[in-house]
């Protein structure tokens, strides 16, 4: 733009000689305050703001865990339920599928970790996981691509009856979320039983 | 604007004494009407012109389809099926603005290969080209928000699928993507919050152009034979030659985009966006708007979800380094045999990867988006340096009236005062 036409150009304000007729203590301190204010001011300013950004109380509180009852699913069936706007694949898993899932070697695997850690114990036909790719999000296809677990559409990756990814893009295995079982058809996703401890690690 | 000589002179006396309190009508003056202008610029230097109009279309569209619009993830889809349905004109505004956003970025491409071949990026143009590439940016960001907002399935998985691209960062990518989310998942609050920041976006975009152009009005432009104007006989005034020829292409492009809102109007979108968010099923076939289609090439070309998401925005802001990467002191391809069949190379590969974006990850098409991605990177990393140490260009011609007229001819006359029109390449 231009600048160049101010009222009165050779008017330049001067800063010498005040060193002089002040003592310096006095403009550091200064400087320092107004410094120090204007930090902690941009602070306090930014803190709300980016902090207003995250889940909300209200829904945190939508977050409580749910029941789930297992009753009406039938062998093989897959069911969506959403915990926290979250897709969770609930499967009654076949013999075969949980013979299948407990057979293959940790080496065959890209993020290895046993068919046993992934259930909980004595209901090792019932499979919880989330049901979105861990690649970038899609729903995979139940009962779908070579290892009978799931296929994502969107760029390919394998999931075996495990829910554990078999080929890429996805890096990790469907995760397991914090559930636990209140009976043999009841569960409860939204946070681990007494006992259990960290099975669904 | 301020790197030559302002001619305005006032001529009323009100004119007068709100020129000496802001000389504003000097600056549009300097700016749009004395400003030299190239005598050689082609069509390819009316897309700015083009751009700041899609700007224009795309910020009054948007504010009026804001005032029907609903942001929330129960009414969001209702609310575009309202404006389609019992908003007056509802239909011709959303029409227009989805397909100004494809226009855009249209205009947007043609002007950055244009840069790309002619070499405007170069010195003394870096900042002028870098501001590009941050408008660039800030269109990407606005176009994924926007796209998001009428909550259909394409709107619900491109958010799940960029949301969860930001989680790939390392350390800090989870609480980014809970902060975009303002939830454990997409809901509600990114639905609200997106159509804010939506509505932010272009006023920023606004703000960059502004400083793209002030910085184009300190440096000059480009033109066709990457030379300076060196006297008045090289420049024409911007009104009316640049003025006319802008808006002439702008009404010609008016026509191509007035032929998608009227007979095409869904052509360049996905039939799956016509169906309501449901997080309980992806679409089978999910892939981005067609602009964003070569980096989404270029994600899925990486078989790590990481390596995928650096070299998808590596492959944006390489673009900001060309200045640097490329060691030729000459700027047009006209002058450059051997960088300018590199640079052909370089567009098919563009759109080659454009194509394989929208085809499924399988097979051959994984195979050649790998071959492809490396091409992108190679062409800046590898040929910009090294063709221009190696290669002999043609004879620049000695001014730009030589290129246009021949050389050794006189042409008489010129619109521009030859201080005038020699002052932004001695500034620059």
């Amino acid at each position: 733009m231009e600048f160049s036409t101010l009222a009165n150009p050779s008017a330049t304000p001067s800063t010498a000689g005040d060193a002089s007729l002040h003592d310096g203590s006095r403009r550091d301190f200064l400087f320092l305050a107004t410094g120090a204010g204007l930090a902690v001011g941009a602070g306090a300013v930014a803190w709300p703001l980016v902090a207003s950004m995250a889940p909300d109380a209200a829904v945190i509180a939508a977050g409580a865990p749910i029941e789930v009852d297992l009753a009406p699913i039938q062998e093989g069936q897959i069911i969506n339920v959403f915990w926290r706007g979250k897709l969770i694949f609930v499967r009654n898993r076949s013999e075969k599928e949980v013979k299948e899932a407990d057979a293959v070697k940790m080496s065959e695997l890209i993020d290895p970790q046993a068919d046993s850690a992934r259930v909980k114990k004595g209901h090792e036909k019932w499979l919880v996981v989330y049901g979105n790719c861990t690649h970038l999000g899609c729903v995979p296809i139940g009962h779908s691509g070579p290892y009978d677990g799931w296929f994502c559409p969107c760029h390919g990756s394998l999931y075996d009856t495990s829910g554990r990814v078999r080929r890429g893009p996805a890096p990790t295995n469907l995760p397991v979320p914090p559930y636990a079982f209140q009976s043999d058809t009841k569960i409860r996703i939204g946070e681990e039983g007494p006992k259990e401890g960290k099975a669904a690690a | 604007m301020s790197a030559h000589g302002n001619t305005y002179v006032p001529k009323s006396r009100l004119a007068k004494w709100f020129e000496s309190r802001l000389p504003i009508a000097g600056l549009v003056h300097s700016s749009f009407i004395a400003y030299p202008v190239p005598r050689n610029l082609n069509y390819f230097w009316t897309f700015g012109a083009i751009l700041s109009a899609m700007l224009g279309v795309q910020i009054i569209t948007g504010v009026w389809l804001a005032m029907h619009y609903e942001p929330s993830a129960a009414g969001a889809f209702n609310s575009v099926e309202h404006i389609m349905r019992d908003v007056n004109y509802g239909w011709l505004l959303r029409y227009a603005h989805a397909n100004g956003a494809s226009m855009f970025f249209v205009a947007v491409y043609v002007h950055i290969f244009r840069a790309l071949y002619y070499g405007s990026y170069k010195a003394p143009r870096e900042v002028l080209y870098i501001l590009g590439v941050v408008i660039y940016l800030l269109m990407m960001a606005t176009a994924f928000l926007g796209y998001t907002l009428p909550w259909g399935q394409m709107s619900f998985w491109g958010a799940t699928v960029i949301t969860n691209i930001l989680a790939a960062i390392p350390v800090v990518g989870d609480t980014i993507q809970s902060l975009l989310w303002g939830g454990y998942s997409v809901g509600n609050p990114t639905v609200n919050r997106f159509f804010s920041l939506h509505y932010l976006l272009p006023w920023m975009i606004a703000g960059v152009v502004v400083l793209h152009v002030w910085a184009l009005h300190v440096t000059g432009q480009n033109n066709p034979a990457g030379i300076p104007i060196k006297s008045g006989k090289d420049a024409v005034p911007f009104t009316p030659y640049a003025t006319v020829k802008d808006v002439f292409a702008t009404v010609a492009f008016m026509i191509l985009f007035a032929w998608f809102i009227f007979f095409q109007p869904n052509y360049l979108g996905h039939a799956d966006n016509y169906v309501p968010a449901n997080p309980a099923v992806t679409p089978a076939h999910i892939v981005p708007e067609w602009y964003f289609l070569p980096f989404y090439a270029i994600l899925r070309a990486v078989p790590d979800k990481l390596g995928g998401v650096i070299l998808m925005f590596g492959a944006v802001m390489i673009l900001a380094l060309a200045p640097w990467l490329d060691t030729s002191r000459i700027r047009s391809c006209n002058y450059r045999p051997i960088y300018r069949q590199f640079f052909w190379v370089f567009f098919a590969v563009c759109i080659i990867l454009g194509w394989l974006g929208a085809k499924p990850p399988e097979g051959g098409y994984v195979i050649a988006a790998r071959v492809c991605t490396f091409y992108y990177f190679a062409h800046f990393l590898i040929v910009m340096p090294l063709v221009g140490l190696f290669e002999t260009p043609k004879a620049l011609p000695g001014s730009i009236l030589e290129s246009v007229t021949g050389p050794g001819k006189q042409v008489s006359g010129s619109g521009v005062p030859a201080g005038a029109a020699a002052a932004p390449s001695t500034k620059g």
